[in-house]
């Protein structure tokens, strides 16, 4: 069990290192708009035929 | 070209072609033979031409029939956004990123689906020269970022308005911005406070479970260090804030409710600190880092709300128009009103409203000031006149020299006056703050006084139950009690196009008093009407000419009378053919002049014949003699209950019209059901006794509670005199009546326009008549209700919790649980009264978005 004496640090330092991600998102204005990117998300796909389609046309 | 045309009905059932765009019937006349695209206007094409050739057809794909309807292009294709290339529009909405780029933020209208957003974020690959488009589905807007030097913004503009997209500029907004950053705080101290309390929850798991399982006591002194790391962080970081606050307490002396809050933090941190270097003992970290989480969330909620009904009144800077027409060197050119500095010309069409403060240098119109100054009558304004922002231009081109823009309008002074007034705190708030104060000043009292009793039994179990106590006797859900109720109230008040001003209203109004209703409007229609016409009625022809110049609404009702009439055979045979009916007739083409007399009626021309309409005193002062029999039938028709229009043609009187207003179909229903419900109703009215005596009879309101033929200054003695034996709402004029409004308990504006009224009153109902008030009474009784239910919640919550954490029977652990649900029952309270029991026809899931948003 005393791998945990290595596990439990690293383990907090991982959750820093999340937080400070966190943090740095939320400064960044990833959490302002929280409709549009659900609503984008959705053409993912289609866009990518779209690609496709244009490459093919030129 | 364009657009909202009925295409359905008009096309052939034959073959039948739907819009390649829009999906909407095309029009016979339009369908090209032989071709698979059809479109139903030119808008519609250059759309589908724009979007097919930049390779987006994939786009139509995306759409679902419903949403596709509505790509109906609803665009001015000639508009050349010009404007947009301006230096001064640059300076002013848009921002250099570097050398070459810039960017900029425009409202766009259109966006109804997610294929829209799709669409205009490809704009980099049908402009080139875009480097980025962004779209915010909530806002509506679009954040463009482009080469200047490459393409123009007016290009880009256009662009947006070809796919349907018309683009409009929004100018930076300090205050929005300013809610952006704090959000983002608001987001960032919770996420932070919920990774430390979930960590402090698992570390506090591996520590109970090794109570049971031989632990080493190395390995548990890691897991309570670790614990103690997490917790300090959360107290520094998310926890800050109450410490601030508290700090800021002691500061100024005044109990506030952050106090007991960042004493359990700070006593609980010591102590468990304490507890782990010592080795033993109870360490709170984890509960601590909850409580912290649980708490923000809390204030996070209380801020969404503050920020929304901040941004309502920030809806108020949209009374003003956005475009106008510069005139530079006497040609007219489009732009943008912020664009406007002083000294510039503007010119007004009819129907516009006025963009700036200005006076004017060209032409003759007349202006409705209702918007400001609550006449409903145009005043006539010649060069030399100043005019409003946010008036209309009621009549005629003029031309406008500026003086006066955006923050100096007088518009604009009336917002800021409305703002000002919504950051006051209600009464029953600031009732509860101080409640909550003395609860604080006694919750650390007890919290003393806990600690030195337990002390003479243990150290442990003293601090244990002080800290429980500190936590679990926080007045959090006491303070958020009443603003929540009020905020959901005021919401759902605004929906009904109620606007309340101040949440005292909400209290004041509970209790049945008296009620002061306003005649014109209230009860009646609001609109006269020609009731009879007493005399020669060969000359409503000339006269309904002469009133056809006028808007007043007595000209209005007379002019409207000979509309009605000309239709019946019977009067038109009572026309005499004589050489009156013949000029009656050719009146149209005949030189009008009018001049009206304010306050009594109007005095003019038609032809040859002199025409003087108005009141009595009008036709005394023109020196022209009442016979006896006209004095009768004026007697007559007041004793009616009507109002009486004189008129009089070359110098003498040839008829009197009864003028009357009739009473709305709701009104006696709604009387009835105010005065079953407790309240006096009475009538303070500017017309004459008689007309008001007859109201009052026919809707059952005693007659010594109908006041006639008040000004305003008596209207505000009516009112003082009432107020001795308790409520008193007065509905009235927003700005004629002021005085009585103030001084009632309760204002109810009406008339006026929003702004000039919510600076007199602070009640004011967009819509007339009677419903609308016994909505907000209905509103009232229910969310004074809520309030009190909300106090009565949260103090036995406090109370008897604080007991039992001075007892000892809850430690700490719990009191961080159930403190967050006292604030929590509050505010489903709040939830559910703005649900439940409505008078109203509104869904109820509006009510509930508000209360949580």
């Amino acid at each position: 069990m005393s791998v945990l004496y290595i596990a439990i640090p690293v383990a907090l330092v991982v959750a820093l290192i999340a937080v400070i991600a966190f943090v740095a998102q939320v400064r960044n204005g990833q959490y302002d708009d929280l409709e549009t990117p659900a609503h984008r998300m959705l053409f993912d796909d289609v866009e990518k035929s779209n690609q496709d389609e244009q490459n093919s046309g030129r | 070209m364009i657009v909202k045309s009925s295409t359905r009905s008009t096309q052939d059932s034959a073959v039948k072609h739907d819009c390649t765009h829009c999906s909407l019937p095309v029009p016979t006349g339009l369908v090209v033979p032989d071709r698979v695209e059809q479109f139903c206007c030119g808008g519609c094409e250059g759309a589908y031409d724009l979007i097919h050739s930049s390779g987006l057809g994939s786009f139509y794909r995306m759409l679902d029939g419903e949403s596709a309807s509505q790509l109906k292009l609803d665009v001015d294709a000639k508009q050349g956004f010009a404007e947009f290339d301006e230096p001064i529009f640059h300076d002013k909405y848009a921002k250099a990123i570097n050398d070459s780029e810039s960017s900029v933020e425009l409202a766009v209208e259109g966006i109804h689906c997610a294929a829209c957003i799709w669409l205009i974020e490809k704009l980099p690959s049908i402009r080139s020269g875009v480097t980025s488009a962004t779209a915010n589905w909530a806002k509506r807007t679009v954040r463009v970022r482009w080469r200047t030097a490459e393409v123009s913004l007016s290009k880009i503009a256009k662009t947006l308005s070809d796919l349907g997209y018309p683009p409009s500029p929004i100018l930076p907004n300090q205050a929005r911005d300013l809610w952006k950053l704090e959000n983002r705080r608001h987001l960032t101290l919770i996420g932070v406070a919920a990774a430390c309390a979930g960590n402090n929850m698992i570390i506090s798991a591996a520590l109970y479970f090794g109570m049971f399982s031989h632990m080493t006591i190395g390995m548990a002194g890691l897991l309570r260090a670790s614990s103690c790391i997490v917790g300090v962080l959360a107290l520094l970081w998310p926890g800050r804030v109450f410490l601030k606050s508290a700090f800021n307490a002691i500061k100024t002396r005044t109990p506030h409710m952050d106090l007991p809050i960042a004493l359990g933090l700070s006593v609980g941190t010591i102590a468990g600190s304490v507890n782990v270097v010592r080795g033993v003992g109870e360490i709170y970290f984890d509960t601590l880092s909850v409580l912290i989480f649980l708490l923000l969330i809390g204030r996070w909620v209380q801020f969404r709300q503050q920020a929304k009904a901040a941004s309502a009144v920030d809806l108020l800077y949209r009374l003003t128009p956005q475009k106008t027409l510069k005139l530079i060197d006497g040609e007219a050119h489009e732009t943008l009103v912020d664009l406007i500095q002083i000294d510039d010309l503007v010119q007004i069409r009819p129907g516009d409203l006025f963009p700036v403060d200005g006076e004017i240098v060209e032409g003759t119109t007349t202006a409705d000031e209702s918007i400001l100054t609550g006449e409903s009558q145009v005043i006539t304004k010649i060069v030399g006149d100043s005019v409003a922002a946010g008036t209309m231009n009621a009549s005629s081109i003029v031309v406008v020299r500026t003086t006066g823009i955006g923050q100096q309008t007088r518009i604009s002074k009336i917002v800021e006056l409305v703002e000002q007034a919504s950051t006051d705190k209600p009464e029953i708030v600031q009732w509860a703050n101080k409640i909550g104060g003395y609860f604080v000043a006694v919750v650390i009292l007890l919290a003393l006084a806990t600690l030195t009793f337990w002390m003479t039994v243990d150290v442990e179990v003293a601090i244990d139950r002080c800290i429980a106590l500190l936590i679990v006797a926080c007045p959090c859900a006491l303070a958020l009690a009443t603003p929540l109720a009020i905020a959901a109230a005021i919401g759902r008040a605004a929906s009904e196009r109620i606007m309340i001003k101040s949440g005292d209203v909400l209290q004041s109004l509970q209790q049945p008093g008296m009620i002061w209703l306003d005649k014109t409007g209230t009860l009646t229609e609001g609109q006269l009407k020609v009731e009879r016409w007493y005399g020669d009625t060969s000359r409503v022809d000339i006269v309904a000419t002469l009133q056809r110049t006028s808007s007043h609404p007595v000209a209005k009702a007379i002019v409207q009378y000979r509309e009605s009439c000309w239709t019946q055979t019977e009067f038109l045979k009572s026309v005499p053919l004589n050489t009156d009916g013949q000029c009656a007739l050719e009146a149209r083409s005949l030189v009008i002049d009018s001049k009206s007399i304010p306050g009594k009626g109007v005095r003019g021309s038609v032809g040859f014949h002199k025409l003087l309409i108005g009141n009595k005193q009008l036709i005394l002062e023109s020196g022209i003699t009442i016979a006896r029999r006209f004095e009768c039938i004026e007697q007559r028709i007041i004793d009616a209950g009507l109002s009486p229009c004189w008129i009089a043609t070359d110098n003498s009187i040839t008829a009197i019209v009864a003028m009357g207003d009739s009473l709305r179909s709701d009104a006696q229903e709604s009387v009835q059901h105010l005065q079953q419900s407790g309240w006096r109703v009475g009538i303070l009215s500017g017309d004459h006794q008689q007309i008001v005596d007859r109201v009052a009879k026919r809707l059952g309101i005693p007659p010594k509670q109908a006041i006639g033929g008040v000004a305003p200054e008596q209207k505000l003695a009516a009112v003082n005199a009432s107020s001795q034996q308790g409520t008193v709402v007065m509905v009235g004029d927003g700005v004629n009546d002021s005085a009585a409004l103030a001084a009632a308990t309760v204002g109810i504006a009406v008339k006026s326009g929003a702004e000039a009224s919510l600076a007199a009153a602070p009640v004011y109902l967009a819509n007339t008549g009677l419903t609308p008030i016994i909505d907000l009474l209905a509103l009232c009784k229910k969310t004074s209700s809520t309030m009190r239910i909300n106090l009565g919640v949260s103090l036995t919550y406090n109370v008897v919790f604080a007991g039992l954490a001075f007892a000892g029977f809850i430690d700490p652990f719990v009191a961080a649980i159930l403190m967050p649900i006292s604030s929590l029952t509050v505010v489903a309270l709040s939830v559910r009264s703005g649900k439940g029991n409505r008078s109203t026809i509104r869904p109820a899931t509006d009510t509930i978005s508000e209360a949580r948003s």
